[in-house]
């Protein structure tokens, strides 16, 4: 069965570029004009920063470029700057992101809207620069926004989503961008670069209002609480990422108007579920071999189809356990591990358990865990887990085993 | 089924070995029994300021079940008896987390027991201590203010005499044998300190309490707002920029009206206006901003700000015109300036007497020469004492006589 490719509408005045993923990042912190931008290299985020240092070099940006001594300095001083009102954006890889872990727990209380690219990257040991999601993973429960992408074009119109989000009076919440290492950081494509005059008219200026830092503002921030202050402040951190739920479906809505494309469903993509028996489930550029292997086994009368989950903070339960009901079986492949957790599955296989554990049609569920460290993702992998989802599909069971793909056994 | 609660109201870091053996004794005593206990300092006190009002608690039970009912808990709900080894704290309670002012015998239960060291009367402790709607007993053991167990000072006994004298309280939980035999085993205790145990059990005041006998003030108090009445960010407003004192001279900052400090002061000063030379030192340095500046160029201390800390007095150039007075000489917060404008000779009687009360101006800290807090301690042994040793907390006493 032949599938259409549907082309992506080129605005009229868009520039076409052909840039990484990356780049693609950098070229949207020039157009939302940024005002501070910390550095720290590692890689794979190092080409972001390589790409900003270049846009300011070249006098297509002006800000205020800092190169810090490491992550836990880089964190903190996009979080203060931040606080007196300056648009930020900040980013790290791996173990570079753990370093700063203490900036990062105190980002979300404090409401400081940064927007950081995360350059996937495996946690050593061993020191490896390849893809798992692990790092970013690591601040699912503190108040973080995530997202991961999978296309260059995805980043740059993520970026600028990203502002219009986290600067939105009703969140305040910071959001970190995943993008797979190599295979998104490192890999060039076509990008339709939009017009600022578009941009501003989509993404108002930073307004911090009543929480900036400013003498004409004297006001403390983070001071010490005891028990009677800390869980009324949580509530308070609970309330605005539920609020960013709405937030997200607004800015897409107002992108899609504006710039010509955007996703109607911001949450995930759906890539021919309609009629799927079988729904596998990933994040980030685990779609691309993915869709590869739909489409061949779609011409061999397998119906099979995709989604890919976007943003997982907040996660989308609601519309998530909707699209998943319908499938005769459920696959999840984790690029990620999460030892010794329910079935020793991946973070993102039990996420889905939990959504799913209230809904009145729960399909059999399979948890897979492949790519790791950056291995690639092959189609027998696809098929392998493909198959497996149809045999649990026809059982009408779900297996408690978690399937390693691609691993030398 | 039975058992006994108990708190230790103290100072910060002065105090909180002091309190923390008498807590561990409690316990440990009642083991000698065959009783379950616990004993945890109030973790909002936690970490502790000096000289900052902060709680310890012992809990005691006939049953580790019945325990386990007042365990996981920040502060119990009520005690039996209330302990409180600086007579200065019986003006209220006020930690450094927003608890608001307590008064010292909130949690004291109906009948239940305060029992302070002091060398005034009960009938001017209650000048200070706030009235409860429920009769209680006042019991004194006559003493100074304690430091014992802080390194720097000489043990004094306080907690050996607090342990005795809580035998005779509360007989059925405490025996004094084994309060006695709990002190000869403790890292601090000796023969001696079992001594002052049996002294103070013998010696010890009990005086009813009625109703109506108190400080009828209405300590300050605030409802804490609702999370979504709360500012977001982890933030608070600044407290603004304060006003002119009065006809638009002089100058007034914005004070925080929920969290005072005074409670943490156990000395005040006392200013001569007379010979102030409006220098403007003790307004600079004060860490609490604390002087209001009057319209006519002078400053004063406002009481519910100042903590008692003394830089005033050790910064003035002026001989005597601040001098530091031990807080139990006062009984309200009243601007001295205010006195001294509306009648100058009253208030140089009053400043006068305040300054040369031999007993008052005992300090608290701050001591002018080396040895004056031996020299005070006397008094002490003058109020039926015994004499003190030297020693240091974990160390023989007895090796230390030489």
């Amino acid at each position: 069965m032949a599938v259409e490719t549907k082309a992506v509408p080129v605005a009229s005045d868009d520039k076409e570029m052909l840039i990484s993923g990356s780049e693609a990042c950098a070229e949207a912190l020039a157009l939302a004009d940024i005002d501070v931008v910390t550095a720290y290299p590692i890689r794979p985020y190092d080409t972001v920063m390589q790409a900003i240092a270049k846009k300011i070099a070249n006098g297509n940006l002006v800000a205020e470029y800092i190169v810090a001594e490491g992550e836990h300095s880089q964190f903190e001083i996009v979080k203060h700057a931040s606080t007196v009102g300056a648009r930020v954006f900040c980013g790290s890889s791996g173990v570079g992101w753990m370093y700063a872990m203490e900036c990062l727990t105190v980002t979300p209380p404090l409401r400081v809207p940064m927007v950081c690219m995360v350059g996937n990257r495996a946690l050593d040991d061993p020191g490896a620069f390849g893809v798992e999601h692990n790092d970013a993973l690591v601040v699912r429960d503190l108040g973080w926004l995530l997202i991961w992408v999978d296309t260059a074009q995805e980043m740059l119109d993520t970026t600028l989503l990203a502002y219009r989000i986290a600067e939105d009076r009703r969140v305040f919440l910071p959001i970190a961008i995943s993008a797979d290492g190599a295979f998104l950081t490192h890999s060039q494509a076509i990008v339709q670069v939009p017009t600022r005059a578009k941009v501003d008219r989509f993404l108002p200026p930073y307004n911090r209002g009543d929480l900036q830092l400013h003498p004409d503002n004297p006001i403390t921030v983070a001071p010490q609480a005891n028990e009677d202050w800390v869980i009324e402040i949580r509530r308070q951190n609970d309330e605005a990422m539920k609020r960013a739920s709405t937030v997200i479906e607004e800015a897409y809505a107002d992108y899609g108007k504006i710039f010509g494309r955007a996703p109607e469903n911001p949450w995930f993509e759906e890539y021919m579920t309609e009629d799927a028996d079988v729904i596998l489930v990933g994040m980030g550029t685990i779609s691309l071999p993915f869709k590869v292997g739909i489409r061949n086994m779609r011409a061999q009368g397998k119906k099979v189809g995709l989604v890919r989950l976007r943003w997982f903070r907040p996660f989308p339960t609601e519309r998530l356990v909707q699209a998943l009901s319908r499938a005769g079986a459920v696959g999840v492949v984790d690029r990620d591990y999460s030892f010794g957790s329910p079935f020793n599955s991946g973070v993102v296989a039990n996420e889905i358990r939990a959504a799913m554990y209230n809904a009145d049609k729960r399909p059999p569920l399979l948890s897979f865990i492949c790519g790791l460290g950056g291995r690639e993702v092959t189609l027998e992998d696809v098929y392998k887990a493909t198959d497996m989802c149809y045999a649990a599909a026809k059982s009408g069971k779900s297996d408690t085993k978690t399937h390693w793909l691609g691993v030398r056994e | 089924m039975a058992h006994f609660t108990c708190e230790v109201v103290y100072r910060g870091i002065f105090q909180k070995n002091l309190a923390a053996r008498i807590c561990r004794g409690i316990v440990l005593s009642a083991r000698k029994a065959g009783r379950w206990g616990i004993a945890f300092g109030r973790y909002g006190d936690s970490p502790q300021r000096n000289g900052i009002p902060a709680k310890d608690f012992a809990i005691v039970a006939d049953t580790q079940e019945e325990l386990e009912q007042n365990m996981a808990r920040y502060e119990p709900k009520e005690v039996d008896v209330t302990i409180c080894v600086d007579d200065t704290l019986s003006k209220g309670v006020e930690s450094w987390a927003w608890y608001g002012l307590q008064p010292i015998n909130r949690l004291t239960l109906p009948n239940g027991t305060v029992l302070m060291t002091s060398v005034q009367t009960a009938e001017a402790l209650l000048k200070d201590i706030h009235k409860k709607e429920a009769p209680y007993n006042l019991a004194l053991i006559p003493a100074k203010a304690s430091f014992s167990g802080l390194w720097v000072f000489k043990e004094d006994h306080t907690e050996a005499r607090i342990l005795g004298a809580l035998a005779k309280i509360q007989p059925e939980f405490l025996s004094l044998d084994a309060v006695c035999q709990a002190i000869r085993e403790a890292e601090w205790g000796s023969d001696l300190k079992a001594q002052s145990a049996r002294k103070a059990h013998e010696r010890l005041q009990m005086r009813p309490v009625k109703m109506t006998e108190g400080n009828d003030e209405t300590p300050f108090s605030f409802e804490k707002p609702k999370w979504w009445e709360m500012r977001e960010g982890v933030s608070i407003p600044a407290i603004p920029v304060g006003k002119p004192m009065e006809g638009g001279k002089g100058y007034v900052p914005e004070r925080n009206p929920y969290f005072k400090k005074f409670t943490t002061r156990t000395m005040r000063p006392v200013i001569n206006f007379d010979t102030c030379v409006k220098c403007t030192l003790c307004w600079i340095q004060c860490p609490d901003s604390c002087f209001d500046v009057t319209p006519d160029g002078l400053y004063d201390a406002n009481m519910d700000s100042c903590c008692g800390c003394g830089v005033c007095e050790a910064v003035c150039p002026v001989k005597d015109c601040i001098t530091m007075v031990n807080e139990a000489s006062f009984e309200d917060n009243a601007s001295q300036w205010e006195m001294w404008r509306t009648n100058k000779d009253t208030y140089k009687t009053w400043m006068t007497a305040k300054i040369e009360d031999k007993q008052h101006v005992v300090r608290s800290h701050g001591f002018r020469f080396r040895g004056q807090y031996e020299q005070e301690i006397k008094q002490d042994l003058d109020a039926g004492g015994i004499e003190i040793t030297a020693g240091i907390p974990g160390e023989n006493a007895e090796s230390k006589k030489r």
